[in-house]
C-alpha cells in the first residue's frame, strides 16, 4: 500500500525484518563454503581410509553446515538480539542472583597461560593456576567460616551431591548406616534430586507459619536413621532462619550433620558466616554470588566448603601448599569420596570469581550484601500495596509475593510475568517456592539502581491496575516481543529436537 | 458431568466396573487441574497394580501426576491411542481418554470408593477452603 | 565502588521507604551473636588495572611459552577469534537459562543447532543441549542405561579415561552400582574375549571410549554386538570429537556421550568444558539434561522452547532423571560457533591434518628408538614407549619448552616409560624434530649402546 519510507508520515515496519527472521544455520548452508581456513600441512599428507582402515573411515557428515565467516557473525549476532541479558536490563529472577558480570573477569580468564594451561602439566609449571585455585578456596573458606574447600564440583547441584556423599562417608566411617536426609518443603527441587543421587532418601520437613524450620517437626524427624538436614539460609522465601543455631544443635545432638545450600549467600557475605551457625558442609554458586556469567544456562561452579571433621572426605585431588609457597595436588586421600568430575573443576570460573572478590575486597563485599538486602526491602515496601506478601517475616535479599489478589480475577503469576516483558523487564521467578500459591519471587541484587527499581515497581503497579481493568491484556501477554506465547504442549507431545533436511 | 455408573477416588481417578474387569482413568477435574497433557505412562499388559499405589503417571507441560490405582489387579489392556494422542485425556477423560483395564482381584475393594454424587460433593468441599 | 549503581543519597531514600532507621535494622533477623563484628580477611579492593596485573603475574607462572603435546581428554586446537567476539555479546553472556522463551530465542535456537550438530556428528538421532563435561556426561549415560535396563552392573573398558572411570565409581558407590573393568589387549583395544566372559544378563551397559584413552579406535560394532546379545547397552564416550569428522560414528551404540572441548572451548586448566549426550529417539524421556524443541507461537511463527522438562529436578524433585540443573550453554555456544565456522569441509580437513601430523610424529619418534606398543589404528593421539625413563625424557623436552606428553604410569602402574602424546594442528614439524633430537641425544649420552645403529633424524634448519 505505501512506498518504502513512509505512510502517514511514519515509517512502516518492514516485514519480515531481516534481523528478526534469522534462519537456522543449516538453512543458510550451501556446499563449498567455509568460515575458517585450516593451516597448510608441514608433513606429508596421508590417505585417511588407508591409515584408519576402511572399517573406521567416515565418508561424509550428512547435513553439516557450510557457511562463511561473515554469515556466522551475522547469524549469531542476530540471534543474540533475541535474548534478554543482565546487560539489557533488570533481571530480577528470585534465587538466581542475576548480578552484573564484570568485564575484567572475562579479560583475565582469557589471558594466555590461564586459558591455555593443560590440566596435566607438571606442578612446577602450574603454580599460576594452582595459586589461583588455592587463593579462591581460601577466600571462600574465610567468607563462609569453614575450614576447607574443594573447587571440583562443576555446579551447585554437583556441590550438593558432593556434600551429601561426604555426609554419607562420614557416617559410614563411624560405622553408622543412616538413611534419610531432611529437606524443608520450601527447598529448591535440586535438593531432593541430589539426595536421591547420593543414595539417601529425602524426607520433607514441613515449614512453620513463618516459613521457617519448625523445631518440633525437626525434633520428631531427627531419628537415629536420619543422616542430616539440608537447608537453605536465608531460605527460598528470602527469610533468615532465626533459630539456625538451635536447628544445628538439635541435628548435631542426634548425630546428624547440617548441609547448607549456599544459593542465597548474597544475603550474608560480611554479615554472618554459616560456619559460625553450626553448618558442617555447604556449597556456593560462583555463578550466583560471585558474578561469573550465567551464559544462558552455564557453565556454573559449585565449590563445597566443610568443617575440619569432613575434610578427609573432600573429593580427590586437593590442592595443598607445601610450606615454601609451592602448591601441589594431593591424590593420596584414602577417605575421600572420590572424584566427582575430571580434573579440578571449572577453573575458568574460579578465575572470574577471584577477580570479583579482589575488585570489592572485604568491605566492598559487605556493601554488596547491604545493597542487595536494601534493594529487596525497597521493592517489598513499594509493591506490597498492590500484591500480597507470601509471609510477613522480614525479607533478606529477595521477597516473595503471591498472586492471590490477581488470581481472583483470573490472572496468574505466569501472566503477570509475561506482561512484564512488554514493559521491558525480565520476569521474576514464577511459581517457586512451591509452598506459596502463585509465587512471584523477586531478587533485585545489588546491581539494580534505584531508578531501575522504581521503573520496575511502576510496571508491576501498572500491571496490577490492568488486572483490574483489562485482565485479558495481561492474560494474553506478551504483546511486544518478537514471538508471542509458544505452544509448549505440542513441543512436548511431538518433540522435534533437531533439524532435518526437508 | 460425572457419569453415574463410575466410582471415584479422592485422588481424582475414576473406575468403571464391568463384571470382573474395570476401566480406569483420571477425572475431568484432574485433567483440568493439570492442563495440557503431553505424555501418559501406563504399565504393561500383564503387570500387577495395587490399590492406592501408583500405576503410572500423567504429565502436563510442567507437572507430573501419579495415577493411583483404585483397585488391585492385573492389567489386561492399555489404551492403544493414548501414547500417540495424550490430549485425549484432556478432550474426553471419561471416555476415549481411559488409561488401563484391569482384572479385579477383590471386588469388595470398590466398596469404599465414592459415587458420582459423593465425588461432586467432595470436589465442592475441596474448593471451598 | 565501580560496580554498584546506587549513590549514598539513593540508599538513604530507599532506607526511608522501607521504614527502617538504619541498614543494620535490615539484618535484625540475624541474631547479634552470629553477626560478624570485624571485616573478613580478604585481599582487595583492587582497581581494574591492579586486577589485570594480579592475573598477568599468575599467568607468568604457567606453561604459556611451551608447545604442548598433552592430550588425554583435553586438546589444544586453534580457536578462531570469532568465537570469543560472539561469546562476549552480553545478550548471550549474561542471560539466564531460557525459561522465558519469548525473550530467550537466541540461546534457544543456538542450542537447537548444537543438538543437531552433535546428533549429526555422533550418528545418533537426538542429543541434549550439553552436560558439565565428558566425565560427568559418561556417568549420566551410565545412570541412564541403569534406569532403562533396570540392571545394576556396568562394565568399564580399562582403555577408557581413568578419571571418567573414577567419576562413575564415585556416583555408583552408594547407588548399588556394581562396576567391573574389562582389560586391554596388545592392540591397545578392549579385550573382546574377556569382555564376552563378563557381560551377562545383569549388565546394564558396556562403556568404552573411542578413540580410547590411548588414542586407539575401538571396534565399536563388534563390542555392540557382544553387549546387545545380553540386552546390555553400549555406551561410547568420545573425548576427542574432532575424530568424528573422519572416523565412522559409533552408530551401533545406544548412547554416545563425551566432551566437546575440542570445538573451540579453551583448555583452561581443566574447565569449564562441554559434555554432550546423544541417543536414540525412543530413549529421549530417560535422557538427562536440557532439551530444546521446535514449536510455534500463537501466531504460527517458528520458535524454540525448553521441552520435556518434566524429566528435570525442578518438577520431579527426588524422582528426576538427574540432579543436574545447569548445563554448559556458553561452552555449547562456543562449540556451535566453532563447528559452523569450520563447517563440513573445514572440519574434515582439520581432522585429516591432525591425522597426518600425529602419524608423522609417531613415525619420526619411532625412528629414533621409541616404540609404539599398541598396534590398533589411531587418530591424533598415540602411546610411545621411551628407551629411557619417561620422566627424564619429559624433563629434557621441557628444557626445549616442549610438554612432551603424559606419563601413563600415573594411571597404569604396569606401563613404565609409556607416554601418551597428542599431536594437533598446534604442534608443528619443527617441534617434533626437536623432540626427536632430544630422544636421540639420550641415546648418545646415556644409552649409546642400546640405541647404537638407530639413525638420528637430525634435520638442520
Amino acid at each position: 500500500m505505501s512506498q518504502s519510507g513512509g505512510h502517514n508520515g511514519r515509517i512502516t515496519e518492514a516485514i519480515p525484518h531481516i534481523t528478526r527472521n534469522e534462519a537456522l544455520i543449516f538453512e543458510r548452508s550451501s556446499a563449498g563454503k567455509t568460515g575458517a581456513e585450516v593451516a597448510p600441512l608441514d608433513v606429508p599428507p596421508v590417505e585417511a581410509p588407508e591409515v584408519l582402515g576402511k572399517d573406521f573411515y567416515r565418508e561424509d557428515i550428512d547435513g553439516f553446515p557450510e557457511v562463511s565467516e561473515l554469515e556466522v557473525i551475522r547469524h549469531f549476532t542476530r540471534l543474540s538480539t533475541w535474548n534478554y541479558g543482565i546487560d539489557t536490563g533488570l533481571y530480577p529472577l528470585g534465587s538466581c542472583t542475576m548480578k552484573y558480570n564484570p568485564r575484567i573477569n572475562e579479560v583475565v580468564a582469557r589471558l594466555d597461560g590461564l586459558a591455555t594451561d593443560h590440566p596435566y602439566i607438571p606442578a612446577r609449571l602450574a603454580q599460576g593456576c594452582l595459586g589461583i585455585l588455592a587463593e579462591t578456596a581460601r577466600c571462600v573458606a574465610e567468607i563462609t567460616g569453614m575450614d576447607a574447600v574443594s573447587l571440583q564440583p562443576a555446579a551447585g547441584a554437583q556441590g550438593e551431591l558432593t556434600g551429601l556423599l561426604m555426609i554419607r562417608a562420614y557416617h559410614e566411617d563411624r560405622g553408622e548406616r543412616r538413611k534419610y536426609i531432611l529437606i524443608p518443603d520450601s527447598a529448591h527441587g535440586t535438593n531432593p534430586a541430589s539426595v536421591t543421587t547420593s543414595g539417601y532418601e529425602a524426607r520433607s520437613l514441613k515449614s512453620n507459619d513463618r516459613g521457617c524450620v519448625d523445631l518440633a517437626e525437626l525434633e520428631r524427624a531427627m531419628t537415629p536413621e536420619t543422616a542430616g538436614l539440608m537447608l537453605t539460609n536465608p531460605n527460598t522465601l528470602g527469610i533468615f532462619e532465626e533459630q539456625i543455631r538451635e536447628v544445628c544443635l538439635r541435628v548435631h545432638h542426634r548425630g546428624g550433620l547440617v548441609y547448607m545450600d549456599g544459593a542465597n549467600m548474597n544475603a550474608l557475605i560480611g554479615i554472618a558466616r554459616p560456619g559460625d551457625f553450626g553448618v558442617d558442609v555447604m556449597h556456593l554458586n560462583l555463578h550466583k554470588t560471585f558474578s561469573t556469567p550465567h551464559g544462558g544456562g552455564g557453565p556454573g561452579s559449585g565449590p563445597v566448603a566443610v568443617k575440619r571433621k569432613l575434610e578427609p572426605y573432600l573429593p580427590t585431588p586437593t590442592i595443598e601448599e607445601t610450606g615454601d609457597g609451592f602448591y601441589k595436588l594431593n591424590f593420596d586421600r584414602p577417605k575421600s569420596v572420590g572424584r566427582v568430575r575430571a580434573f579440578y573443576g571449572n577453573f575458568g570460573m574460579a578465575v572470574r570469581a577471584l577477580a570479583y572478590m579482589l575488585a570489592y575486597g572485604a568491605d566492598g563485599l559487605r556493601q554488596v550484601t547491604e545493597d542487595a538486602v536494601l534493594n529487596a526491602n525497597y521493592l517489598r515496601a513499594r509493591l506490597s500495596t498492590a500484591y500480597d506478601l507470601a509471609y510477613d517475616a522480614p525479607s533478606m535479599h529477595e521477597c516473595v509475593f503471591s498472586d492471590r489478589r490477581q488470581a481472583a480475577r483470573g490472572v496468574r503469576t505466569g501472566d503477570i510475568a509475561k506482561r512484564l516483558m512488554d514493559y521491558g523487564f525480565h520476569p521474576y521467578t514464577v511459581s517457586f517456592p512451591l509452598v506459596v500459591p502463585g509465587a512471584m519471587m523477586i531478587e533485585p541484587t545489588e546491581s539494580a539502581s534505584k531508578a531501575e527499581l522504581d521503573a520496575f515497581v511502576d510496571a508491576l503497579l501498572a500491571i496490577a491496575q490492568e488486572v483490574k481493568e483489562h485482565p485479558e491484556v495481561v492474560a494474553g501477554a506478551p504483546h511486544s516481543t518478537r514471538l508471542s506465547r509458544l505452544d509448549e504442549a505440542t513441543a512436548a507431545r511431538k518433540p522435534i529436537l533437531r533439524w532435518k533436511p526437508s | 458431568m460425572y457419569p453415574q455408573e463410575f466410582l471415584y477416588t479422592q485422588d481424582h481417578e475414576w473406575i468403571r466396573v464391568d463384571g470382573t474387569t474395570a476401566s480406569i482413568g483420571i477425572t475431568e477435574h484432574a485433567q483440568k487441574e493439570l492442563g495440557d497433557i503431553v505424555f501418559v505412562e501406563v504399565p504393561q499388559v500383564g503387570s500387577q497394580v495395587t490399590r492406592k499405589e501408583s500405576l503410572g503417571t500423567v504429565e502436563s507441560v510442567k507437572a507430573v501426576a501419579d495415577v493411583y490405582s483404585p483397585v488391585t489387579g492385573e492389567v489386561i489392556a492399555v489404551n492403544p491411542k493414548i501414547q500417540k494422542a495424550p490430549e485425549l485425556v484432556n478432550t474426553d477423560p471419561h471416555g476415549e481418554g481411559w488409561l488401563v483395564r484391569v482384572r479385579l482381584k477383590d471386588r469388595s475393594e470398590t466398596e469404599s470408593l465414592m459415587t458420582a454424587d459423593e465425588y461432586e460433593e467432595y470436589l465442592k468441599k475441596g474448593s471451598a477452603h | 565502588m565501580r560496580y554498584l549503581p546506587n549513590s549514598p543519597e539513593d540508599r538513604k531514600e530507599m532506607l526511608r521507604a522501607t521504614g527502617r532507621s538504619s541498614i543494620d535494622e535490615l539484618f535484625a533477623q540475624v541474631p547479634q551473636d552470629l553477626r560478624l563484628h570485624e571485616s573478613l580477611q580478604l585481599p582487595g579492593p583492587l582497581s581494574e588495572a591492579e586486577i589485570l596485573e594480579f592475573f598477568r603475574e599468575a599467568a607468568r607462572a604457567t606453561s604459556k611459552d611451551f608447545v604442548s603435546l598433552l592430550g588425554a581428554g583435553v586438546y589444544r586446537h586453534y580457536r578462531p577469534v570469532v568465537i570469543d567476539e560472539l561469546l562476549s555479546r552480553g545478550e548471550f553472556l549474561t542471560a539466564y537459562t531460557p525459561y522465558q522463551p519469548e525473550i530467550s530465542q537466541g540461546t534457544l535456537q543456538a542450542l537447537f543447532e548444537f543438538q543437531t550438530l552433535i546428533a549429526q556428528l555422533t550418528g545418533m538421532e537426538v542429543a541434549n543441549s550439553s552436560l558439565y563435561d565428558g566425565s560427568t556426561a559418561t556417568n549420566e549415560a551410565v545412570l541412564m542405561a541403569m534406569r532403562i535396563t533396570g540392571r545394576e552392573q556396568v562394565l568399564l573398558a580399562r582403555t577408557m579415561h581413568p578419571e571418567y572411570r573414577e567419576v562413575i565409581k564415585t556416583y555408583g558407590r552408594y547407588l548399588g552400582t556394581r562396576v567391573k573393568e574389562a582389560p586391554l589387549q596388545p592392540s591397545g583395544q578392549m579385550d573382546l574375549h574377556r569382555l564376552d566372559c563378563v557381560v551377562d544378563e545383569k549388565t546394564a551397559a558396556v562403556v568404552i571410549q573411542s578413540p580410547n584413552f590411548f588414542g586407539v579406535l575401538e571396534p565399536v560394532s563388534e563390542i555392540a554386538e557382544l553387549a546387545h546379545k545380553h540386552g546390555a547397552f553400549l555406551i561410547v564416550a568420545v573425548a576427542e570429537p574432532l575424530s568424528l569428522a573422519l572416523v565412522k560414528p559409533p552408530a551401533e551404540a545406544d548412547i554416545v556421550c563425551g566432551e566437546a572441548q575440542s570445538f573451540g572451548v579453551p583448555v583452561a586448566f581443566g574447565g569449564p568444558y562441554c559434555g554432550f549426550l546423544a541417543t536414540r529417539d525412543r530413549f529421549v524421556r530417560q535422557m538427562p539434561g536440557r532439551l530444546v524443541g521446535l514449536t510455534k507461537d500463537s501466531q504460527g511463527r517458528r520458535g524454540f522452547v525448553l521441552t520435556l522438562v518434566t524429566r528435570e529436578q525442578f518438577i520431579r524433585r527426588e524422582k528426576a532423571t538427574s540432579n543436574i540443573c545447569t548445563s554448559q550453554t556458553l561452552c555449547a555456544l562456543a562449540a556451535t560457533i566453532y563447528l559452523c565456522l569450520l563447517g563440513k569441509q573445514g572440519l574434515r580437513k582439520l581432522a585429516r591434518n591432525n591425522l597426518a601430523k600425529a602419524h608423522d610424529a609417531a613415525r619420526e619418534l619411532q625412528a629414533v628408538g621409541a616404540k609404539r606398543p599398541f598396534t590398533g589404528p589411531f587418530f591424533n593421539e598415540f602411546v610411545l614407549e621411551t628407551p629411557m625413563p619417561a620422566g627424564d625424557f619429559l624433563r629434557a623436552c621441557e628444557e626445549e619448552k616442549i610438554l612432551g606428553g603424559l606419563e601413563l604410569e600415573r594411571f597404569y602402574p604396569e606401563m613404565k616409560n609409556h607416554l601418551l602424546i597428542a599431536v594437533t594442528e598446534m604442534v608443528n614439524k619443527e617441534t617434533i624434530d626437536r623432540m626427536a633430537r632430544v630422544l636421540a641425544g639420550f641415546g648418545v649420552d646415556a644409552h649409546s649402546s642400546r640405541l647404537n645403529g638407530a639413525a638420528a633424524p637430525v634435520r638442520s634448519h
